[in-house]
C-alpha cells in the first residue's frame, strides 16, 4: 500500500541533481564575477565615487488639510514655523554656538544643551533641532547672523494655526508629536518619530484623510555639507482638507452662551442630521499643544474642576432626568397604559410599599394629566406609569431612539451612554431588580445614562414624528485639487413605528413647557418662533435638604432639550449645563439664545438692534442683506 | 512517538549554517539602521523577535511528517489562493500596491505563503505522473493553469519580484521533472508575444522604468536608476577587504532607502569586500548543494520534488536579490533570504529550511 503510494524513482535521480547543481554554480560563478568586477577591477573608480558622493536627502513636511465650516469659513489652517537646527559635522566650536544661539534666541542654554544631547547619536551630517517655534524677529536676525553661526540650519514646516482661538476647540482636536505606542501601529506604519499626528477629536479620527504625504528634495553638497544644489525634489502633497457640518456662527453663540459654565450643547438639523453646532465648555486652546506645552497651563487645564479638557459633548454620559420623561410617556402611550385623559392625583410623593418617592414640586400638582405632567415636570405622574411599564418596556421604548448605543457621529471613543435592563442588571451585579428601581429610572435617574448627542438625536426624532437620520459632523472631503473625496449626504437610519397620535401628544406637552404658564422651560421661549422643549434636572448625588450651599462637584445637572418650528422643525438643541441645578433656569435660556442665534441667522428673527452687554453696537451683515431682499 | 531516528538524522550542520546566516544578519541589520531615527524596538532586535517566531514554527513544520503534506497541499493551495483573491476584493493598500489582508490583529501576505504551497502542489501533481521521457505539451496544461493563477493575481497586486519568483520556481519544477526539448523551444518562442503583450498592456510605468534603468542606469540617475548606481557605488567601494563593520559611507550615510531589507547585501558588501561577500556567498552556495543533495537522497518522488522546489526557491531568492543589488538583474523588490530585514522573508525562508529539514531527517522512513 505505502509502496504503491510513495512512488519509487531512482533511476536517473542522481544526474538530475548533478544538473542542477551545476546550473545553481552557474548562477553564483555569475555573481562572483561580477563581484569581482566591482570590489577589484572598478574598485578604484568606485571608491572615489563613493567619497565624492554628497548627495542628501532632505524631508519636506506637508501641510495638514485645513477644517472648514459648512460655508467653507476655516476652523483650522496652516502657518509655517521656524525653527533652528544644528548639523553636527560642520560644528567646530559646539559650546560657543550654543552659548550664541541661546543669546538670540533668549532660551536657557543647559535647556539647548540637552537637545542636542538627545540628537547627537544619529548621523553626523542629520541635523538636530535646538529651538522650534521662532518668531520672525529672531528668524531674520539668525539669517542676517548665519555665517557667523557655522553648522546652524533653518528650517521651516507648517504647523497649525487657529484663527478662531479656542472656538470648537474640542471638535477639532489637537496635534501632537506621534508616540512610541502609535508608531508600532499598524495605521502609522508610513510615520516617522518626530512626526506629528491628531491626538485628539476630528485631527485624531480623520488622520489619514487630512495628513498629507511628505515629500523630499534630493540636494547635492559641499566637502563641508553645504548645500550646493537641488538635484530632485518630490513635492509634498497637501492633506484632504474637511468641511464640517458646523456653521461657525452658531458654533461661536453656543460656546457664548455657556458663559464660564461647563457643559455641551449639540444643534442638530433635524431633517439631515447634520451637527451645526457641537460645544464643549470650557475650552481649550488647540494651538498651545503644536509646540512643546507650558507645564503650568497643562496643569491648570488638569486642576480645573471644569475639566476643560474633556470633550463633554461626545464623551459625557449623564443623567437625563426630566428630559427623558419623553421616552416614558411615549412608552406609556404605545403601550395604551395612558392617554390624554389619563389623570394622576399628585401629592408630591408617591410611596412603593415602604419607600417614599419625591415629585420635585414638595406641595403636590394635585391632579394632572399628561400635558401638564410634562409641562410642569411631575415626578409623580412619571413614577405611577414607570411602575406600571417596568423598567425593560422603558428601555425598549429607550432602544428605538437609539439611546444606549453608539451613534456614529464620525469621532473616536463616542459613549454608548447606559440602558438599565433587568437583564443588565443580572449580568452586571447578578441581582435581581428591583421593582422600586424602576421609579427612578422613569424620571431619568438612577442607572440611565445618556449624552448630549443622544439627547439631540432623540429630540430630532421626536419632531420629525420618528425619522431618525444619522448625526454626522463631515459633509465632504476634498482633495488638494478641489475634488470631492467622499460627500456625507443624509443616512437615515430608520423610521421609527410609532402611531403619530403619540408623538402629537408629547409634542403639545414639550410645547407648553416653553409657551404655557407654569411651564418649566419658559426661559426658552421666542417670540417670533414656537420652541417645545423639555428640562431635566439630574441628581449627581442624593441630598437630604437642599437649603445648605452645596460643593460644586455635588450640585445638580441642568439639562434642557427642544427644537423648532413647532410646526415644521429645522432644528434640535440638546444642552447640558454640569451643576448648573435646575434645567429651566440655567439650561433652558442657553438652548433659548441658541435657536435665537440660529433664527437671527436664517434672517426670521431680526436681530436686536440693543446694546450688547459688552456696550458695542453691532448688526449682522446677513440681515441687512436680507431686508434688501424683501424691499 | 516520535521515532528516536527522527533525532539523530536530524542536519545539525544544515541547521547550524542557517543560524549562522540570520545571526550575520542581524549583524548586518543593525549597522544599515545604526543612522536610522527609530522608536520602538530597533529593527535588529525585532528582526530577533522574528527569528524566536520562524523557530518555533521550525520544530512545528518539522514535527510533521512532509507526507502529511502531499495530502493536503491541494488543499493548502486552495486556502491561499482563495486569500489572494481576497486581496484582490478586499486587501489592504499600502504605498500603490494591494498585496496584505488585514486579519485585525495583524496582516498577512498570501504572496509569501504561496511561494511555498506552490512548490508541494507541483510536487503533488507530478508525484502521481508518470513520465516517460520528458513532460509533453499535453501534461503542462494542468500545472502551467495551477501556476499562471496565482502568478497573474500577484503581478496584478502589483508585485513583479514574488510573480517573477513563483514563476522561477514552478519553472524549475518542471525542468527537474523533465520537458521535452521540444516544448522548451516552442515555449521561447511563445514568450516573445507575451514579454511584448506583457510589456505594452500589462507592466505599470514604474515596472518598466526600472527594467529600463537597469538597462541603461544613467538614464534617470536620480530616479528609479538611483537605486542601481548608488548600491553599485556601495559594493565596489568595499574593495577587497571591505571598509569595516559599521564603517561603510555609503552605508551610513544613507543613499540606499532600502538598505537594510531589500539592499543589505550592498551594506555587508561594503563593510566586507569582497572576502566578506565571497564567504557569504560560499555559504549559501553550499545551502543550496546541500538542499539538492537532500533532495537526492530522499527515496520517494514527493519528497524529492518538494526539496527540489524549495531549494530552488531559495536560491532564487539568492541570485535575483545579489544579482539586483550588484546590477546584474533589473531591481525587483525580492529579499535575501536570512539577510533582509523582515518577518515575512524571514519566515517563509525559515519554512523552506524546516521543509528541506523535515524531508532529510525521514529519508530513511521506508
Amino acid at each position: 500500500m505505502i509502496q504503491q503510494r510513495y512512488v519509487r524513482d531512482n533511476k536517473d535521480q542522481g544526474r538530475r541533481i548533478l544538473y542542477a547543481s551545476l546550473i545553481a554554480g552557474g548562477f553564483f560563478f555569475l555573481l562572483l564575477t561580477r563581484l569581482w568586477y566591482l570590489q577589484v577591477v572598478d574598485s578604484e573608480r568606485l571608491v572615489e565615487l563613493s567619497e565624492i558622493n554628497r548627495l542628501r536627502f532632505v524631508p519636506v513636511a506637508a501641510s495638514r488639510g485645513a477644517i472648514l465650516d459648512r460655508n467653507g469659513k476655516i476652523l483650522v489652517g496652516n502657518t509655517p514655523s521656524f525653527s533652528v537646527a544644528v548639523v553636527p559635522q560642520e560644528v567646530k566650536d559646539k559650546d560657543a554656538l550654543l552659548a550664541s544661539l541661546a543669546g538670540y534666541l533668549g532660551q536657557n542654554l543647559a535647556e539647548l544643551g540637552q537637545r542636542w544631547e538627545k540628537g547627537k547619536g544619529r548621523a553626523k551630517y542629520y541635523p538636530i533641532v535646538i529651538a522650534s517655534g521662532i518668531s520672525r524677529d529672531q528668524l531674520e536676525f539668525l539669517q542676517e547672523n548665519q555665517l557667523r553661526l557655522p553648522g546652524i540650519d533653518i528650517e521651516m514646516k507648517p504647523i497649525r494655526q487657529y484663527p478662531n482661538g479656542t472656538l470648537a476647540a474640542h471638535l477639532l482636536g489637537y496635534l501632537g508629536e506621534i508616540s512610541e505606542q502609535e508608531l508600532d501601529q499598524e495605521q502609522f506604519s508610513e510615520y516617522n518619530s518626530g512626526d506629528y499626528v491628531g491626538k485628539s477629536g476630528l485631527e485624531r479620527s480623520w488622520e489619514r484623510f487630512l495628513h498629507g504625504v511628505d515629500g523630499g528634495r534630493q540636494i547635492e553638497v559641499d566637502a563641508r555639507g553645504r548645500y550646493l544644489r537641488t538635484l530632485n525634489e518630490t513635492r509634498p502633497t497637501v492633506g484632504n482638507s474637511m468641511v464640517l457640518t458646523i456653521d461657525i456662527d452658531l458654533q461661536k453663540a453656543a460656546e457664548k452662551a455657556f458663559g464660564d459654565r461647563a457643559g455641551a450643547a449639540v444643534v442638530m438639523d433635524v431633517n439631515t442630521g447634520e451637527v451645526l453646532a457641537f460645544a464643549s465648555n470650557p475650552g481649550f486652546d488647540p494651538a498651545l499643544f503644536t509646540g512643546r506645552l507650558d507645564p503650568e497651563i497643562w496643569k491648570s487645564y488638569l486642576e480645573d474642576k471644569r475639566h476643560p479638557l474633556e470633550n463633554k459633548a461626545l464623551k459625557g454620559q449623564y443623567p437625563p432626568g426630566s428630559t427623558f420623561k419623553i421616552i416614558t410617556a411615549l412608552a406609556g402611550l404605545e403601550h395604551g397604559l395612558i392617554d390624554d385623559k389619563t389623570t394622576v392625583v399628585c401629592r408630591g410623593f408617591y410611596e412603593v410599599g415602604r419607600d417614599k418617592f419625591n415629585c420635585w414640586e414638595k406641595k403636590g400638582h394635585g391632579v394632572v394629566d399628561l400635558k401638564r405632567a410634562l409641562r410642569e415636570s411631575c415626578d409623580v405622574y412619571f413614577y405611577q406609569l414607570g411602575e406600571r411599564l417596568g423598567v425593560d418596556r422603558i428601555a425598549e421604548m429607550s432602544r428605538k431612539f437609539g439611546l444606549g448605543e453608539v451613534a456614529g457621529i464620525g469621532l473616536d471613543n463616542e459613549k454608548p451612554g447606559l440602558i438599565p435592563t433587568t437583564a443588565w442588571k443580572e449580568k452586571k451585579y447578578g441581582k435581581k431588580w428591583y421593582r422600586g428601581e424602576t421609579l427612578p429610572v422613569s424620571i431619568g435617574q438612577g442607572y440611565t445614562l445618556l449624552t448630549p448627542i443622544q439627547l439631540a438625536s432623540m429630540t430630532a426624532a421626536v419632531a420629525t414624528d420618528g425619522v431618525m437620520y444619522r448625526p454626522h459632523l463631515v459633509k465632504r472631503i476634498v482633495d488638494p485639487d478641489g475634488k470631492v473625496l467622499k460627500e456625507f449626504t443624509p443616512e437615515q437610519v430608520k423610521r421609527l413605528d410609532i402611531k403619530p397620535a403619540s408623538y402629537r401628544l408629547i409634542k403639545e406637552g414639550l410645547l407648553a413647557v416653553v409657551n404655557e404658564p407654569r411651564g418649566t422651560g419658559a426661559a426658552a421661549r421666542l417670540y417670533e418662533v414656537k420652541v417645545a422643549g423639555k428640562t431635566g434636572t439630574s441628581q449627581v448625588v442624593k441630598l437630604r435638604d437642599g437649603k445648605r450651599e452645596v460643593a460644586y462637584q455635588y450640585r445638580d445637572h441642568a439639562l434642557f432639550v427642544a427644537f423648532a418650528p413647532f410646526d415644521k422643525p429645522e432644528v434640535a438643541v440638546s444642552v447640558v449645563i454640569e451643576h448648573g441645578e435646575h434645567g429651566g433656569a440655567a439650561a433652558a435660556p442657553v438652548a433659548g439664545a441658541i435657536l435665537r442665534a440660529y433664527f437671527e441667522k436664517k434672517g426670521v428673527i431680526r436681530k436686536p438692534v440693543t446694546r450688547d452687554p459688552e456696550g458695542e453696537y453691532e448688526e449682522s451683515p446677513e440681515l441687512e442683506q436680507e431686508e434688501g431682499r424683501q424691499q | 512517538m516520535i521515532d528516536r531516528r527522527l533525532f539523530t538524522n536530524f542536519d545539525w550542520v544544515f541547521f547550524g549554517l542557517v543560524l549562522l546566516l540570520v545571526g550575520v544578519g542581524i549583524m548586518n541589520i543593525y549597522s544599515a539602521s545604526a543612522s536610522y531615527r527609530v522608536t520602538g524596538l530597533p529593527f535588529h532586535l525585532k528582526q530577533l523577535s522574528w527569528l524566536a517566531a520562524g523557530l518555533v514554527l521550525m520544530v512545528v513544520v518539522c514535527s510533521i511528517d512532509y507526507h502529511i503534506f502531499e495530502d493536503l497541499s491541494y488543499w493548502f493551495y486552495g486556502a491561499v489562493l482563495f486569500m489572494l483573491i481576497l486581496v484582490m476584493l478586499v486587501g489592504r493598500t499600502s504605498m500603490g500596491a494591494t498585496r496584505w489582508l488585514d486579519l485585525g490583529f495583524m496582516n498577512i501576505q498570501p504572496s509569501e505563503p504561496m511561494k511555498i504551497v506552490i512548490v508541494m502542489t507541483l510536487a503533488r501533481y507530478f508525484s502521481r505522473f508518470p513520465v516517460q521521457d520528458g513532460l509533453g505539451l499535453r501534461d503542462m496544461v494542468y500545472p502551467l493553469l495551477m501556476v499562471t493563477i496565482p502568478a497573474l493575481l500577484i503581478m496584478k497586486q502589483p508585485d513583479l519580484g514574488t510573480a517573477v519568483l513563483v514563476l522561477l520556481v514552478s519553472g524549475s519544477v518542471m525542468l527537474f521533472v523533465g520537458i521535452r526539448w521540444r516544448v522548451i523551444v516552442t515555449g521561447l518562442l511563445a514568450l516573445v508575444p507575451v514579454v511584448y503583450l506583457g510589456w505594452h498592456h500589462y507592466l505599470r510605468d514604474y515596472q518598466k522604468n526600472r527594467i529600463l534603468n537597469f538597462l541603461n542606469p544613467e538614464r534617470d540617475p536620480l530616479g528609479s536608476g538611483y537605486h542601481l548606481i548608488q548600491s553599485t557605488i556601495a559594493v565596489g567601494s568595499g574593495g577587497v577587504l571591505g571598509k569595516g563593520y559599521l564603517k561603510g559611507t555609503q552605508t551610513q550615510l544613507r543613499f540606499l532607502p532600502e538598505q537594510h531589507t531589500d539592499f543589505a547585501f550592498s551594506v555587508f558588501a561594503e563593510e566586507w569586500g569582497l572576502v566578506g561577500s565571497l564567504v557569504l556567498l560560499i555559504i549559501y552556495l553550499f545551502l543550496v548543494l546541500w538542499g539538492l543533495q537532500i533532495a537526492g537522497r530522499c527515496n520517494d518522488r514527493f519528497g524529492r520534488l518538494l526539496a527540489v522546489g524549495v531549494t530552488a526557491m531559495l536560491c532564487w531568492h539568492i541570485v535575483i536579490n545579489i544579482g539586483m543589488v550588484i546590477g546584474l538583474f533589473p531591481v525587483v523588490g525580492v529579499p535575501l533570504p536570512f539577510l533582509s530585514y523582515g518577518g515575512t522573508s524571514l519566515i517563509t525562508s525559515m519554512t523552506g529550511v524546516a521543509i528541506l529539514l523535515n524531508v532529510s531527517m525521514r529519508r530513511f522512513m521506508f
